[in-house]
């Protein structure tokens, strides 16, 4: 009976758990859902996307498919960083489509539950507070968690306003 | 008439190519137990044809040969000797030769080295125990041709030729007439008489039944032998009688024909041509490569022919409504574009179809292949094919051959075991490769499996972990620990063979099919064997292209779109409205793009003299692109970059490359609308903010 | 109205060849693979003259033309073979199953057309 009882606590409690995988652009820790990861691979040939916004790397071939690379420092406005032994990326899904996100490092598998996770701060950096579901908090680690579809999927034409 | 059939060589080469594989098949299969009796004369009547169609073209060297080694198969197909192990050998190098023959033929390369050993092996075989008079008639008889030409006789004589035809010569589709007229051709016909003496009364008339014979005096320079040759089609039956007729010509008045009811023998009809070789059938070795041709069954022809009328009846009832239309004809016009739509569309699946190529094609070069690896390895192993008959796209079958050549060397050289191994495991001696190709919904499964000692877990493990592929602790499904195995450099082999190269391993075949839209997954049972199970799309959106350099990126551009490509004199490159350029090509005046402006990519060519300048057309209007350099033409099989993206202006699509790289595939329209003012201007914003926030060591903060 | 020839070779080249060289004559060509295909192209046509190979799959020559022979379509129509071989058997068995002559390959165009023109007017 107890042992019952601890089984289907246990279960509701991992159901509330929500997995992110962790990464770092430079000091700054992010968060992604990881049912959202397909794999994460050594930063490939990319060959560039002629006249695609900065943020687009390029396409890398990932078995046989056409995948875009998007690198998450320029998408965030970030400085850009020489490529190390640690760069990755990040294959995630997005709707039906596959996307790679460059980042610096990946550093954890993290389990947060709701409460665990407060609402994003109001920036006010327009159009990019959208790119968080919200923040966690892990030990003295603030990790922003991504709205992976926001990031990925919204093509406003940032750069080009910005330069006109 | 001058006809010239030089045009047809291409179409006998490629056939040529066709029947030396069927030989080499067949020849190879008649090594099986179960051996096909027809085979024989499947591998017989390919030397034949490939000597028929050589003598027409006036390759004798290929004609010789493939007549001698027609001699020896016909010995075989007769069963005056078995075919053995050396026979077939022989007859394989045979094959090997005839191929090389026909390579210079095609190309006027030198003939194949081995040609003369052969060649007395062959006739050594032909020889022996046969009728040695019969043989080396026969090895005679292809090279020259026939012996004398007829004997004319300077002087016309005059003849007197008798001809009662046989009384059933029409049921063979002969009509005497023809025989008469075709006598006048060789010389003056002085005098005709018909015989009606035989003709019944009307009401007893058959017909079919030839009653009539003819008595005519000809004036011909023509020897007897050419006379009786016009009558070779209807002698059967018929009484043929040519005599020197009495009191004619004075210098032949008194000699008088040979034997006048002695049957004439049949001559061939070939003698009194010219040999088929002539200038005409030769061509420059240059026009040969350019071929790349497919051929296609006239079945699928006749379909396409039918659809087209059907596609032209719908459109007429389109154009029928139309053209009276009022509004409640709307049903009929939607019912008639309807029916056009599903015209176009069965239209646009046959024409690929047209595309499509059974896979035996490519199967057929395994036996061999097989045959001779396992034989320098010790092993004895059997392959097995089904599916030939699957059809897969030209373009597809092409790439996928090396592919498959390499999962069949690793099946000889890894997969099965020497003969020893295998009796020691208590398994047959002789091991299977079994290739199989099915259609299975959309997609063809190419099947290579061998039954052979499966591959070893513990040691892919292994060897992964000490790969840095996986960690020691990892536990791996079956399936993850199998797709290791086709990761770049890895080997499970313990010493390296000299059969399969161990630089491009299974990660190249897993590149090459993902590069076909395909996939590739393995099943293995230790003990029993293991299978490549290929899965691949049944058509494939392909494109025939240019490669072109612009900076350090790879572009393929749409051959169709081509018209030229040149680099420029400088005096033909003019400025114009500041920063307009164009180019001047033998009158035309075309505006130049700069490719590595239109597409953002840094190159240091930026002068049209230096690099080269692709005049590209669309809807009539040519513009010249700028690019560094050309590179090869290929096809390739385009990808849609909104699959994962979306649509870029100027970007059909992308490609993967030999060496795994994506390149985009160019799109001429696209690039044409480009340099309208309004794009450039957005453009130029947009490379702006692109050197903003690439790296660079003063980069804005954020 | 142009005359129809049915011309019947497994050899694309060969039957190519004899198909151009009687288009040019001003004959339209249907073309078989071999003897069964032949026949049912041939069904329903009409054909003023049949050129076909002997050693074919399928369906032979010799077959062919045994077959052509037995249609009253085909009863009077010339049948040429077309033979590589110079023995008298194979023509001797072509001729007995009904054809009307042989063309000895390898042939030119001009050698063809003479040889149709002993059995067409």
């Amino acid at each position: 009976m107890t042992e019952d009882r601890s089984v289907s606590h246990k279960s509701r409690e991992a159901e509330a758990r929500a997995q992110y995988l962790t990464f770092h652009l430079g000091e700054e820790e992010y968060g992604i859902e990881i049912l959202r990861v397909q794999e994460i691979k050594r930063y490939p040939a990319v060959t560039p996307i002629p006249n695609s916004p900065p943020h687009i790397k390029g396409v890398m071939n990932l078995r046989g498919s056409v995948v875009p690379i998007l690198d998450l420092r320029t998408r965030f406005g970030l400085p850009a960083v020489e490529h190390t032994r640690f760069t990755v990326i990040i294959v995630v899904t997005v709707g039906t489509k596959v996307v790679g996100l460059v980042v610096d490092s990946v550093s954890d598998v993290l389990a947060f539950t709701a409460s665990q996770i407060e609402p994003p701060p109001q920036l006010a950096m327009g159009t990019k507070d959208s790119f968080l579901t919200g923040m966690a908090k892990h030990d003295e680690r603030l990790i922003s968690l991504l709205a992976i579809d926001a990031v990925a999927e919204r093509e406003e034409p940032v750069a080009v306003e910005e330069a006109a | 008439m001058k006809i010239d059939l030089a045009r047809f060589r291409e179409t006998f080469f490629e056939e040529a190519a066709e029947h030396v594989a069927t030989l080499e098949q067949g020849l190879l299969g008649l090594e099986r137990p179960d051996a096909d009796p027809d085979l024989l004369n499947s591998i017989f009547r390919a030397a034949h044809s490939i000597k028929g169609g050589s003598g027409t073209f006036g390759l004798e060297q290929v004609a010789s040969f493939s007549h001698v080694l027609e001699n020896v198969l016909d010995r075989m197909r007769e069963g005056t000797v078995q075919p053995t192990r050396a026979r077939i050998d022989l007859l394989l190098r045979s094959t090997d030769v005839l191929k090389g023959l026909l390579v210079s033929a095609r190309s006027g390369e030198a003939a194949p080295a081995e040609l003369e050993q052969v060649l007395a092996d062959l006739q050594r075989e032909q020889a022996s125990g046969a009728d040695p008079a019969a043989a080396s008639a026969a090895g005679g008889e292809g090279a020259s041709e026939h012996a004398a030409p007829p004997q004319a006789t300077n002087a016309p004589q005059l003849r007197r030729i008798h001809f009662r035809p046989a009384s059933d010569v029409l049921l063979s589709g002969l009509d005497p007439i023809l025989v008469l007229r075709d006598l006048a051709s060789l010389g003056e016909i002085r005098e005709v008489t018909c015989d009606t003496s035989r003709l019944p009364s009307l009401t007893a008339l058959d017909p079919e039944v030839c009653h009539l014979a003819w008595t005519v005096v000809l004036s011909s320079d023509a020897c007897e032998a050419a006379i009786r040759d016009v009558f070779a089609f209807v002698e059967d039956g018929a009484d043929i009688q040519v005599s020197v007729a009495a009191g004619a010509s004075a210098a032949a008045s008194t000699a008088r024909g040979p034997a006048v009811n002695e049957r004439a023998t049949p001559k061939p009809t070939a003698d009194a041509t010219a040999p088929a070789a002539g200038p005409a059938f030769r061509r420059r070795a240059s026009d040969v490569e350019a071929s790349s041709s497919i051929r296609v069954s006239i079945d699928k022809v006749d379909r396409l022919v039918n659809l087209v009328g059907e596609l032209v009846i719908a459109h007429s009832m389109v154009a029928d409504v139309v053209s009276h239309f009022t509004l409640d004809k709307l049903d009929r016009l939607q019912a008639a574009v309807s029916l056009m739509g599903r015209n176009t569309r069965e239209m646009q699946e046959r024409v690929m179809g047209v595309r499509m190529m059974p896979i035996g094609s490519l199967f057929g070069r395994f036996p061999r292949m097989v045959r001779e690896l396992s034989g320098a390895l010790g092993k004895d192993i059997q392959p097995e094919m089904s599916g030939e008959e699957t059809e897969l796209d030209k373009a597809v079958v092409e790439r996928i051959g090396d592919p498959l050549t390499h999962l069949v060397r690793n099946a000889v050289d890894h997969g099965i075991d020497d003969v020893e191994t295998r009796r020691a495991h208590g398994k047959p001696e002789q091991g299977v490769i079994r290739l199989a190709a099915c259609t299975q919904g959309g997609s063809v499964i190419i099947e290579v499996a061998d039954d052979g000692r499966g591959l070893d877990k513990e040691r892919i493990h292994r060897k992964a972990v000490e790969r840095g592929l996986a960690r020691a602790d990892e536990v791996l499904t079956d399936e993850q620990l199998y797709a290791l195995i086709l990761q770049p450099a890895f080997s499970t082999a313990d010493k390296v063979t000299d059969l399969s190269g161990r630089g491009v391993g299974l990660d190249v075949v897993k590149r090459n099919v993902e590069a076909l839209n395909g996939s590739i997954s393995i099943t293995t049972t230790p003990g029993r064997g293991t299978s490549f199970r290929i899965k691949l799309p049944l058509t494939l959106a392909i494109l025939d292209g240019q490669v072109l350099l612009v900076g350090e990126e790879l572009f393929v551009l749409p051959l169709v779109s081509i018209v030229e490509s040149l680099r420029p004199k400088r005096a033909h490159v003019k400025q114009v409205f500041g920063d307009g350029e164009v180019v001047m090509v033998r009158g035309d005046t075309l505006p130049l793009i700069r490719a590595h402006r239109l597409l953002g990519v840094p190159t240091e060519v930026i002068d049209p003299c230096e690099g080269l300048t692709v005049i590209v057309e669309h809807e009539g209007r040519r513009v010249a692109l700028l690019v560094d350099d050309l590179r090869g033409q290929q096809q390739v099989v385009i990808k849609g970059l909104d699959v994962n993206y979306r649509r870029v202006e100027g970007v059909l699509g992308a490609t993967v490359m030999g060496d795994g790289r994506v390149a985009f595939i160019l799109d001429v329209a696209g690039l044409i609308r480009m340099t309208d003012p309004d794009a450039v201007e957005a453009r130029r914003a947009l490379a702006h903010a692109r050197a903003e926030t690439s790296y660079a060591p003063a980069a804005a903060a954020a | 109205m142009a005359r129809t020839a049915l011309i019947v070779d497994d050899s694309i080249s060969m039957r190519q060849m004899v198909a151009f060289t009687l288009k040019e004559a001003g004959f339209s060509v249907i073309e078989g693979e071999n003897g069964q295909d032949a026949l049912t192209r041939a069904d329903g046509q009409k054909i003023d003259l049949v050129i076909t190979d002997l050693n074919m799959p399928v369906m032979d020559g010799i077959t062919l033309i045994r077959e052509l022979r037995g249609k009253p379509a085909f009863k009077f129509t010339p049948i040429l073979m077309l033979t590589t071989e110079s023995q008298d058997t194979k023509k001797q068995a072509g001729k007995s199953a009904g054809a009307s002559g042989w063309i000895v390959k390898p042939f030119d165009p001009g050698k063809l057309l003479a040889v149709i023109g002993k059995v067409l007017p």
